[in-house]
């Protein structure tokens, strides 16, 4: 087992409204010099987040009391950039769970679901509704729930389904990951090589 | 019994598909892993954690780029985290009996342009590393892309990765780039076109006379930004251009292994008839010099042109604006006449043997401009070695620039070479992000020609006229 099992999570939000925000805004690349997974999450957003003599920059959303919570609320083209999974480690390590965009770039996604975070992708609308309901009330909830494949609002019960396949649900939902899964098939896989011409 | 006619990305990916899972995804086998000294220590550890082993360690091969200094390799490398990086690659590497090119192996070199120049790429393969612009081995016909730190573990364990199976696109271009546009421009021209998520959830072919004319370093640098428009990966069938760049290269088949090879591979394109999920045509005679503006790579312009209103480019406002602000421009300015303060040339992007002709064509008989602080930095050993023999140093000594020595440098500046808050970079690297190339840097993509025009005049200029 990889990670936490993820089944339904009720959280208030973290909104950030921003487009296109990058792999290299999340963790900018002088902080990947590690060779163990710890402390990712003190980097996050780095250099959106402190000023360079390492003051918080107070009108950053992570520096603002009133925003907390399990779920980060990002705009369109979520993650795009670079495959450095540091991106979803510091993600998960600042205790973040799932993020919600209305899409998000590939590796982003699969680096999420491999390391346990949830990616919920949801329509334009919906998006919008959900920043609007947290600009009105900071503390309002979102409900997460993988089984249903539904994400709510609680305020207004409003409610829309996202996609995940089987696989990765069954995965998520048991904290199992695909290491585990082709450990179990390795036989197959020794036939398979036996034949290939390179 | 009819066959439904292939692409070449399906032929390639369903002869590497182990197993199908239903409504999941298809188990693929990979025939070369790189890796390098950033995104592995992290996968090894989970190895041992998991108490696994390297299935296959003859099929993974590393080297190490990404944190490396670019001058004075000889002597212990300065910054202690990034020699601790270097340090477990080469532990690692040696335990499990994996190849590695460390600092100064003559072979050593960025990821991408060390892997095809020894001839470890080839086409039909399925190719992965730990690095996004691992799409640049696609210009081989191969399916290459770029994989998480938890990716680099499956393959170490078991060879394969679990991946759902992306749409398809196919991009063709028509017709004869002009004089002074080179593939760099194609590709940012594209991505212009296309934005950064334009091609999110697609496997590009690239298609069309522009393609089929360009020389395996130019089908590099395009597949390798494929990543720039969010694609998982851009594809080239091979030609006969492939066969002759492969053929005598150090891990190339030799005698009647390279005629079965060169077989198979004549079989790997696309057949009449075959579908794509989404298809775009574009005209070589549209593209000029090209150069960004913003903080991503699909804003990016024709050289002579003016900076695009929000509106026009696209997304939300608020975003555009933040971008435009970060670089300290305005709406309806034109680029040409801005002030550079850096040029980069290198990269997995640009820093192999033609872009430094390209710079050389233009440098040659002038002189670097004051002001300008130029990092010129080679690909790979083997690369700097044609640079030095093929006169070109001699070229840049004289315009007075300095050679430095190979790694990833100034494209993620992990390094020293860092462009300083708020300075200009014109840069042939890929990626243009708020504070990619340093804290507060800001970076203006462009091809080697462009680069080259900046560096002896000091501000954007079209290197139409200088040619
Ligand atoms: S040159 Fe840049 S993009 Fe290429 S491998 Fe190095 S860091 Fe990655």
């Amino acid at each position: 087992m990889a990670y936490d099992k993820f089944t339904v999570l009720k959280s208030t939000a973290v909104p950030m409204p921003i487009e296109n925000v990058d792999t290299d805004q999340i963790i900018p690349a002088r902080f990947l010099k590690a060779t163990e997974r710890k402390g990712f999450g003190d980097n996050l957003f780095r250099d959106w987040r402190y000023n360079a003599d390492g003051s918080p920059k107070n009108d950053f959303v992570l520096n603002n009391p009133i925003y907390s919570g399990k779920i980060l609320v990002g705009g369109k083209n979520f993650g795009s950039g670079s495959s450095r999974e540091h991106a979803a480690w510091a993600i998960y390590d600042y205790g973040f769970r799932c993020v919600v965009s209305s899409f998000f770039a590939d590796i982003f996604k699969n680096n999420a679901l491999n390391i346990g975070i949830l990616p919920v992708q949801v329509s334009p609308e919906f998006l919008h509704k959900i920043f609007t309901a947290i600009e009105s009330d900071p503390k309002a909830a979102l409900v997460v729930d993988l089984p249903a494949q539904t994400i709510t609002i609680s305020a207004t019960g409003e409610s829309e389904t996202f996609d995940i396949n089987s696989y990765k649900k069954h995965n998520m939902t048991n904290g199992y990951d695909d290491i585990d899964y082709l450990q179990a098939m390795k036989e197959d896989i020794k036939t398979f090589a036996a034949k290939s011409m390179y | 019994m009819s066959q439904i006619p292939a692409t070449l990305f399906d032929k390639v990916w369903d002869s590497h598909a182990v197993r199908k899972i239903e409504d999941g995804p298809d188990v693929l086998f990979i025939d070369r892993h790189f890796i390098h000294e950033v995104t592995s220590p992290v996968a090894f550890l989970g190895l041992e954690n998991r108490g696994l082993s390297v299935m296959f360690p003859e099929k993974t091969f590393a080297t190490a780029d990404h944190n490396t200094p670019t001058i004075n390799q000889h002597l212990p490398v300065q910054d202690p985290l990034s020699a601790n990086q270097l340090k477990a690659l080469e532990s690692n590497t040696a335990k499990y009996g994996i190849s590695h090119w460390g600092l100064g192996n003559p072979r050593n070199g960025i990821v991408h342009v060390v892997g095809p120049e020894n001839g470890i790429t080839l086409p039909g393969m399925t190719i992965v590393c730990g690095d996004s612009h691992t799409s640049t081995h696609g210009a081989f016909g191969a399916i290459a892309f770029g994989i998480g730190t938890s990716e680099v573990e499956m393959v170490l364990s078991s060879q394969c990765i679990m991946q759902q199976k992306p749409k398809k696109m196919r991009i063709t271009v028509t017709g004869t780039t002009g004089k002074g546009i080179t593939p760099k421009d194609v590709t940012l021209y594209i991505i212009s076109q296309l934005t950064a998520a334009g091609a999110t959830g697609y496997f590009v072919e690239y298609a069309g006379e522009v393609f089929e004319q360009m020389s395996m370093e130019g089908r590099m640098t395009v597949c390798n930004m494929s990543i720039e428009m969010g694609a998982r990966g851009g594809i080239i069938a091979p030609d006969e251009t492939t066969f002759a760049y492969i053929k005598g290269r150090e891990k190339a088949p030799q005698g009647a292994a390279w005629d079965n090879a060169l077989a198979y591979w004549k079989t790997l394109k696309t057949e009449e008839g075959a579908t794509f999920d989404k298809e775009y045509t574009f005209n070589a005679a549209d593209i000029e010099p090209m150069i960004t503006y913003g903080t991503n790579p699909g804003m990016g312009m024709g050289i002579t042109q003016r900076i695009p209103v929000a509106q026009e480019a696209g997304g939300s406002a608020a975003s555009y604006e933040k971008s435009l602000q970060y670089m300290g421009f305005q709406e309806q300015e034109p680029m040409l006449g801005k002030k550079v303060d850096y040029v980069f040339i290198g990269s997995c992007t640009n820093g192999r043997i033609e872009d430094f002709r390209a710079f050389a064509s233009v440098v040659k008989g002038r002189k670097k401009a004051d002001g300008v602080t130029a990092w010129i930095v080679p690909g790979s050993h083997i690369v700097e070695q044609q640079i030095r023999e093929e006169g070109i140093l001699d070229i840049l000594t004289a315009a007075g620039f300095e050679l430095r020595q190979p790694g990833c440098s100034a494209c993620l500046a992990m390094n020293d070479d860092k462009v300083p808050a708020g300075k200009y970079a014109v840069s042939t690297s890929n990626r243009n992000f708020e504070g990619r190339q340093g804290p507060g840097s800001r970076t203006m993509l462009a091809s080697p020609l462009v680069a080259a025009a900046a560096a002896v005049t000091g501000v954007v200029t079209d290197p139409r006229e200088l040619i």
